[in-house]
């Protein structure tokens, strides 16, 4: 009993601790791990009842998702004859051909276009804003939090008329350049905070010793704050991204041919006779994964992002 | 501090060359670093509030562009809080906001209770956990329509087989009286691992000592639950509470992906209610003064919020 600590947990707290845990954790990952194995099911395993688990993957949901099909008479099935890859072959056990290409291709890149573009013009506005509000007299400076909060108060929608009209009038609606300006506005507050806080951290005698050395201000702050920063913009640039992978309002309302993303896409993806759900599920997975691999691989760094910061280590 | 130090080594240097070496004054750079990002939040984020704010007080319309725009004063105001529909809406944003916070806060803080006694293996469970709150809502959404499908969908499935009722004959998003808890459960299940991570800091910034002294004066493990976790843990806690309640108030795009605010207007939340009147009604100087209400309402709330918070704080 030399061991003993009042603050350490016995085995058994720690055995039915995991146990209730783990089985959250199991019940709250299932809707995920179902969208991904419908994805993989033929349209009538999809739908059947009672809900199949074991059942023949098929990639019929990718190709519906990345095709548009006509519906093909026999006779025409025998005019073109054998099927020559294998997605023809899929579709042509359905009676269907391949017409084109679908849009959703399209939706993907827009997405990351319009992802990475905002965050890289929020990290670099956002670093350099933190940084002088971080190392000098600034003003706004103590009101900084209170402004992200307040403009985190206004519904997307509320906004979203006035921003229409601008847009509308400066011929950004519905452009790549529009949307990225738009994310990178509504990241960028707390990008700020959240980078101030990293550059808090790090001992402003590195940079006093910089000065001395002979260094300008603008050489000291890329070659002394920079690099030591690396890891806290690293994490802002992971959670602006998301937001900015993830984002809806802003997207259904102000784009529709050019610039939409994926989010609004996925939802109209209708096959013949009802929804198709194992071409939505594989939308869902190829637009969800990424984000759940991120996740995994950058637990550690994300943390402070998605508490707002409230949460410091 | 700083300013001193750099001085000293301005002093130090020949007045000609330390013009040229040291660049831009500080001053300048200062501003520099924060004008962009200034002007951009005006722009963007000042600017269209202020419209807002002008156009509530016309009648203008969006698809009229041509119409000539007259002042009408408070009218959109007073028709917007005379409207029947705006407080059935609020009454289904207050059922929706209160259910999920009570849910996150009570599962949520449990969990980081749980997760706290450091069993092996919890930090990848943690991460499976947070796995939901990180994708997007709509999509989101929109996959749960397929899950509450009444007969083929797998939480009837799931809630048919442990209660012996038959899954086809109850339809989450299809009942005026099941619709309401369908957006709880979908936006509880997708939330509750955000309380949780907050919940799970405030847990671990209470220093051991404390409960080693409570040890030592024999306080019972009940006691000290009471008495040191939970007051310990309560402006986190709060601070939570505050962001849920923020973004569930504008919630659109999970619930106008999972029933479009359906049946009826049942689970038409405020942010639906306004996308309907602004975007589909074109009532752009009514959809503006309603903007406005709903602003100045979270502002309000959230600022005597934050006063207790700070209160809680300070104790």
């Amino acid at each position: 009993m030399s061991s003993y600590s009042v603050t350490e947990p016995s085995a058994r707290q720690k055995w039915a601790a995991g146990t209730l845990v783990v089985i959250y954790a199991l019940i709250t990952i299932l809707p995920l791990l179902w969208i991904i194995a419908t994805s993989f099911k033929s349209p009538s395993d999809a739908i059947a009842y009672p809900p199949k688990t074991l059942f023949e993957p098929t990639l019929e949901g990718y190709v519906n998702l990345f095709t548009t099909r006509t519906r093909a008479t026999e006779q025409d099935l025998k005019e073109l004859g054998e099927p020559k890859t294998w997605y023809d072959r899929i579709v042509r056990k359905d009676g269907f051909i391949i017409a084109g290409p679908s849009r959703f291709l399209e939706r993907f890149s827009n997405s990351m276009i319009i992802g990475f573009g905002s965050t890289v013009l929020c990290i670099v506005l956002g670093t350099a804003a933190a940084y002088a509000f971080s190392r000098f007299k600034v003003p706004l400076k103590d009101d900084l939090l209170f402004f992200i909060l307040s403009t985190r108060m206004m519904p997307p929608i509320a906004v979203a008329i006035p921003i229409f009209l601008m847009f509308r009038s400066l011929g950004l609606n519905d452009t790549h350049a529009g949307m990225i300006l738009l994310y990178t506005a509504v990241n960028l507050s707390l990008a700020v905070w959240l980078l101030k806080g990293f550059i808090d951290e790090i001992p402003i005698e590195y940079e006093e010793a910089a000065l001395i050395d002979g260094y300008t201000r603008f050489q000291a702050f890329y070659k002394v704050v920079l690099p030591q920063a690396m890891t806290g913009i690293a994490s802002t640039a992971i959670f602006c991204l998301i937001f900015a992978w993830n984002e809806y309002a802003f997207a259904v309302l102000l784009t529709s041919g050019t610039a939409q993303t994926a989010p609004p896409f996925i939802p109209t993806i209708i096959g013949v006779g009802g929804q198709d759900w194992p071409a939505v599920a594989a939308g869902a997975t190829l637009f969800l994964v990424p984000v759940m691999i991120f996740t995994i691989v950058l637990r550690k760094h994300l943390l402070r992002g998605i508490t707002f910061g409230a949460v410091r280590k | 501090m700083l300013d001193s130090s750099a001085d000293r080594a301005v002093g130090e240097t020949p007045p000609v060359v330390s013009k040229r070496s040291r660049g831009l004054s500080d001053r300048a750079i200062a501003w520099l670093f924060v004008a962009p990002s200034i002007f951009l939040l005006l722009a963007v984020n000042i600017f269209p509030l202020i419209w807002t704010v002008r156009l509530s007080f016309t009648n203008f319309r969006v698809n009229r562009p041509n119409a000539e725009v007259q002042f009408v004063g408070l009218k959109n105001y007073i028709s917007v809080l005379t409207d029947g529909d705006i407080w059935q809406t609020m009454q289904a944003t207050a059922h929706f906001l209160i259910w999920t916070i009570v849910l996150q806060v009570l599962i949520g803080f449990a969990l980081a209770y749980l997760i706290n006694k450091k069993f092996r293996g919890n930090d990848m469970w943690t991460t499976i956990i947070v796995l939901p709150m990180m994708l997007s809502p709509a999509v989101v959404g929109n996959f749960w329509t397929f899950l509450y499908q009444p007969q083929i969908g797998l939480f009837n499935y799931a809630v048919g087989y442990l209660t012996g009722t038959d899954p086809s004959t109850f339809s989450m998003i299809g009942d005026v009286s099941l619709a309401p808890w369908a957006i709880v459960i979908v936006d509880t299940w997708m939330w509750t691992p955000f309380v949780m991570l907050i919940c799970l800091a405030g847990l671990r910034s209470i220093p051991s000592s404390i409960y080693e002294a409570a040890e030592c004066d024999r306080a019972s493990k009940w006691r000290q639950f009471w008495t040191i976790t939970i007051p310990m843990v309560l402006p986190f806690l709060m601070l939570a509470v505050l962001f849920r309640g923020i973004e569930n108030f504008k919630m659109f795009d999970l619930v106008v992906q999972l029933t479009g605010g359906g049946p009826g207007s049942i689970t038409e939340l405020t942010s639906i209610n306004l996308k309907r009147e602004a975007f589909e009604k074109w009532r752009t100087g009514y959809a503006s003064a309603y903007a406005v209400i709903l602003f100045v309402t979270v502002f309000g709330l959230a600022s005597i919020y934050v006063k207790a918070l700070n209160k809680v704080k300070q104790r």
